[in-house]
């Protein structure tokens, strides 16, 4: 019989860095070494520690990286809480590439690219970012605009610092929402962050985040003058089959898994609002 | 009695004693009746019906109505009004926002049995002196009232209503019932048999949960069966035990507070007679606490609750499990 | 065409499942049916369909989908597939037939789901014309034929013998297996009770209700609908209309610790449930309003629009019989029907 879908792979975990305090990055790769299967940026991959649970994760690394595959979660419910809880060594299932991904091959090649990010929404941009990074001749400029609750629980704090800020040609906007000691960058939530910062509306736009703040952060984008077609963004619900049959995260006749989890905001418009 | 209650209903509204009344709405055929709630005269005169079809309880869904703005006129039986009982006793429902209305109960006719007759393409039906004439689309069919009544209704247990704010028709009596017949069959069958009976009836269920959704007696915020931390949250039957555990655990769950309405079974589409498995357990508070009656008042303690220095000794379980 | 008197059935039964598993629609006690594994006596129901679908033989209740071992950090994946026996489902009305197409276009795109193609593979359908609708039918709103149903030969009777045309390979190589049994018959008799049939269908009460309304251009229109709060004000929740749906197939992965491995089961869910889209932090659809609001959208709308208008619905009226509070599809229809 042929492989079926549902019947996953195995994937070591090799390394977990603790981000922040409710994010872990584990860097996975199949028994035999190497990635377990290649992905775009933007797809997702289930991961299940059987008899705990199964869940649809963001593939936060980039298809650029040869050796393995990252994955930044935050602990949330009983899968999360497990994975929180195991070392390097620990096997894990891994089933996809599912979905759709951000169209860097097409739409977004030679684009001025601005990435807004909140909290954990940075881990689905992460894979863009990095893919642009090792691709930069291909896009225009850069901007990341990226904001949580304080510095702590930036994700990524380290590799933003150290290799994205270095980086020429990408402009790096961090913010957090309370002042704190010993951060002497901008304070505010991202939205307003965004409208003060007076992005270029040639850019097109990836965003991802708490729905609060996607919300009020394209109100702010619409004002500058950006359209519902330059702006994408990544969804998520609750999935159980990740190929569009289970019919979990099935919304008008779309499903998350399977149609997206990439979206253009004129796409979602044409959908009820059940998000 | 249709008009009378609808007239008294449109009184009700028209003078502001309630907002609302919650009945039943005709279908699309004579037997598929939906509650309902209806906000204005013309609503009840367009749809409002009351016959022999109309058996659904109304009761658990003034859990919800009851706690909504304006007071709401509720139509009950005598078997419903129990169940209103059992919830007011529970804190379930707010009873000043309900206003009741006791009307006669049954029995009510059952579709499933007339189809089981092999009577089908049902365009109406009517009961002439205890006869149904059944028109179908191959032709006018008959059969005795009573060969259609529901199983709840054919041992009905009271004819009196346990609460209200004013009658439509004559208050009934509490009635001598055989409800316990199938029970007691069930006793005297040998342990094997009676695995056998339930191991058949059981192995029918789909999980549906329409059992426990219709029930009165099951008002809980979350399920135990819908919370996933429990170990035991399951849509499908991992093996034969959870297929029978799901109806027993139900059953102790709600004894001594199921006042054998009979919605379990009646809403059952693999027909299971559910009830019996409530019967047993009322049965036996009967024989061991004394007669108690859920949803008869909302005042006294029931037995499971209350402790008494001559309440049986666990060991009682021993010993009647001894054939 | 090749037929077989009605009273020579049993030898027919017992010649199918002499070589393969058969399937028929068997009474119950309680007067209703449902389809049993053929042993020898068993009869054919004369209900006109069964209380669960047919769907059960490709899309079971419950299904082992693979199994897990754990070993401190290492986990063994255990497939546990295995080809299925042939079988073959005999009495499949028109409405089932078809919704086996409708499920098709679910589990047989990609990625194909091989655990039901396995067993689609596998089955044949024979299906069985109806001669007596009821009251509750409505599958030529749907554009089936209730007298000369789809499947992979079908089966039509006259009273007095069943008559046999196959519609593929499948059917064919069924009735050449059984061929000893049949004789050529005269179907004079036969297209009567047809027309007949047909002049019934006709004349049923749904008989008239109509898709016209419905499709995937009248998403917004229908989703922003009114009308929902009233329809689904009295739903009790229960899953009793997906159970009894044939094409309804959303399913849940469950896990379950056997104390010597883990087994990871699917099976079959519904949307009308409160937990279905329930996350970890937050469920999208929080009343009863949006749950009921999915499931007939779906089937009217959302389903048509990805599969080039086909509807969800096959017009079996198994819901109509079976939700607790009668309330269902025609009704919904009828609610939301433009006029």
């Amino acid at each position: 019989m042929n492989k079926d879908t549902l019947i996953p792979y195995i994937g070591v975990v090799t390394d977990i860095r603790q981000d922040t305090p409710d994010v872990k990055t584990f860097r996975v790769v199949s028994p035999e070494g190497g990635k377990v299967f290649e992905h775009m940026p933007g797809q997702c991959a289930m991961l299940s520690i059987p008899g705990v649970g199964e869940g649809m994760f963001s593939i936060t690394s980039s298809p650029t990286n040869k050796e393995f595959m990252e994955f930044s979660i935050k602990k949330c419910g009983c899968l999360t809480t497990w994975l929180h809880a195991m070392d390097v060594g620990q096997q894990i299932t891994i089933r996809g590439p599912y979905g759709n991904h951000f169209p860097v091959e097409t739409e977004l090649k030679g684009k001025d690219l601005l990435f807004i990010a909140g909290g954990i929404g940075l881990a689905p941009l992460r894979s863009v970012i990095n893919y642009v990074r090792d691709k930069r001749e291909d896009y225009g400029s850069v901007q990341i605009v990226y904001g949580s609750r304080s510095k702590d629980d930036l994700v990524d704090y380290k590799e933003i610092i150290d290799e994205w800020m270095a980086d020429d040609g990408i402009e790096v906007n961090l913010t957090i929402d309370n002042p704190q000691e010993g951060w002497d960058g901008h304070v505010g939530f991202v939205p307003n962050y965004v409208k003060e910062l007076d992005p270029s509306i040639n850019k097109t736009v990836l965003i991802c985040g708490p729905p609060i703040m996607i919300k009020f952060t394209l109100a702010g984008l619409k004002e500058l003058g950006f359209t519902d077609t330059q702006v994408y963004t990544t969804m998520e619900l609750k999935m159980k089959c990740a190929v569009g049959k289970c019919g979990r995260c099935n919304i008008g006749d779309k499903y998350v898994c399977k149609d997206g989890p990439v979206f253009r905001f004129d796409q979602l418009g044409e959908l009820p609002d059940e998000y | 009695m249709q008009e009378a209650m609808i007239n008294r209903a449109k009184q009700l509204l028209a003078d502001g004693t309630v907002d609302r009344v919650i009945g039943w709405k005709r279908g699309e055929f004579a037997y598929d009746i939906t509650p309902a709630v209806f906000r204005s005269a013309e609503e009840l005169d367009a749809d409002f019906v009351f016959d022999d079809f109309t058996s659904a309880n109304v009761s658990k869904y003034l859990v919800k109505e009851s706690k909504k703005e304006g007071k709401i006129l509720a139509f009950l039986k005598p078997c419903d009004t129990y169940s209103f009982n059992q919830l007011t006793k529970e804190h379930r429902v707010v009873r000043e926002n309900v206003y009741i209305i006791g009307i006669p109960g049954g029995p009510k006719l059952d579709a499933e049995k007339i189809k089981a007759k092999g009577i089908t393409g049902i365009l109406g039906v009517k009961n002439e002196n205890y006869t149904l004439k059944i028109e179908t689309v191959y032709g006018e069919e008959t059969m005795p009232y009573y060969e259609a009544v529901l199983d709840k209704c054919a041992s009905c247990k009271s004819k009196k209503h346990v609460v209200f704010d004013e009658l439509i028709g004559d208050d009934g009596e509490v009635l001598e019932s055989n409800r316990f017949e199938m029970v007691e069959k069930l006793e005297n069958m040998t342990a094997q048999e009676r695995f056998d009976f339930w191991r058949d009836q059981l192995s029918k269920c789909i999980r549906c949960n329409a059992c426990r959704n219709v029930c009165p007696a099951c008002t809980c915020e979350k399920c135990v069966f819908d919370n996933p931390n429990s170990g035991v949250e399951n849509k499908a039957p991992a093996d034969s035990f959870e297929e029978n555990m799901f109806h027993i655990i139900r059953a102790f769950h709600v004894a001594g507070r199921c006042t054998d309405c009979g919605e379990c079974s009646r809403v059952c589409p693999q027909n299971i007679p559910l009830h019996l498995l409530n019967r047993k357990f009322i049965k036996d508070i009967n024989s061991l606490y004394g007669e108690y009656q859920a949803g008869e008042d909302t005042t006294s303690r029931a037995p499971l609750n209350d402790y008494k220095q001559d309440d049986c000794e666990a060991s009682i379980v021993h010993e009647r499990g001894v054939e | 065409m090749l037929k077989i008197s009605i009273d020579k059935l049993d030898a027919l039964f017992e010649a199918i499942s002499a070589s393969q598993t058969l399937y028929i629609p068997a009474d119950r006690e309680d007067g209703s049916a449902e389809y049993k594994k053929y042993e020898s006596g068993m009869k054919l129901s004369n209900a006109l369909n069964t209380v669960r679908s047919a769907k059960d033989f490709f899309f079971p209740q419950t299904e082992n989908l693979v199994d897990f071992k754990m070993e401190g950090k290492n986990i063994e994946v255990i497939d546990i597939r295995e080809e299925s026996e042939d079988f073959v489902i005999f009495g499949v009305r028109a409405c089932d037939a078809r919704s086996f197409t409708i499920l098709d276009k679910v589990f047989l795109s990609e990625p194909v789901d091989s655990f039901y193609k396995n067993r689609r593979d596998h089955g044949t359908v024979v299906t069985m014309a109806c001669t007596r609708p009821a009251e509750t039918c409505f599958c030529g709103t749907f554009g089936i034929d209730a007298a000369a149903p789809e499947g992979d030969a079908a089966c039509y009777s006259d009273g007095e013998s069943i008559f046999f045309e196959a519609h593929n390979d499948k059917g064919q190589k069924f009735i050449d297996s059984i061929s000893s049994l049949l004789e050529e018959g005269d179907t004079a008799k036969l297209d009567a009770v047809r027309d007949k049939t047909r002049e019934i269908l006709k004349k049923l009460p749904l008989a008239g209700i109509s898709t016209e309304s419905f499709g995937g251009d009248k998403l917004m229109e229908h989703f922003n609908s009114e009308k929902w709060a009233e329809l689904s004000e009295s739903c009790l929740g229960c899953g009793t209309c997906t159970f009894v749906c044939p094409t309804c197939q959303c399913y849940d992965i469950k896990d379950f610790n056997t104390g010597h491995g883990i087994k990871r089961f699917r099976c079959w869910d519904s949307c009308m449930y409160s937990d279905f889209t329930k996350m970890a932090h937050g469920n999208p659809r929080l009343t009863q309003l949006e749950r009921f609001r999915q499931r007939f959208m779906h089937k009217l709308v959302y389903f048509p629009s990805n599969n080039n208008g086909e509807f969800g619905c096959v017009g079996c009226g198994r819901c109509l019989s079976k939700c607790p509070i009668s309330m269902n599809i025609v009704k919904v229809m009828k609610a939301l029907e433009v006029k």
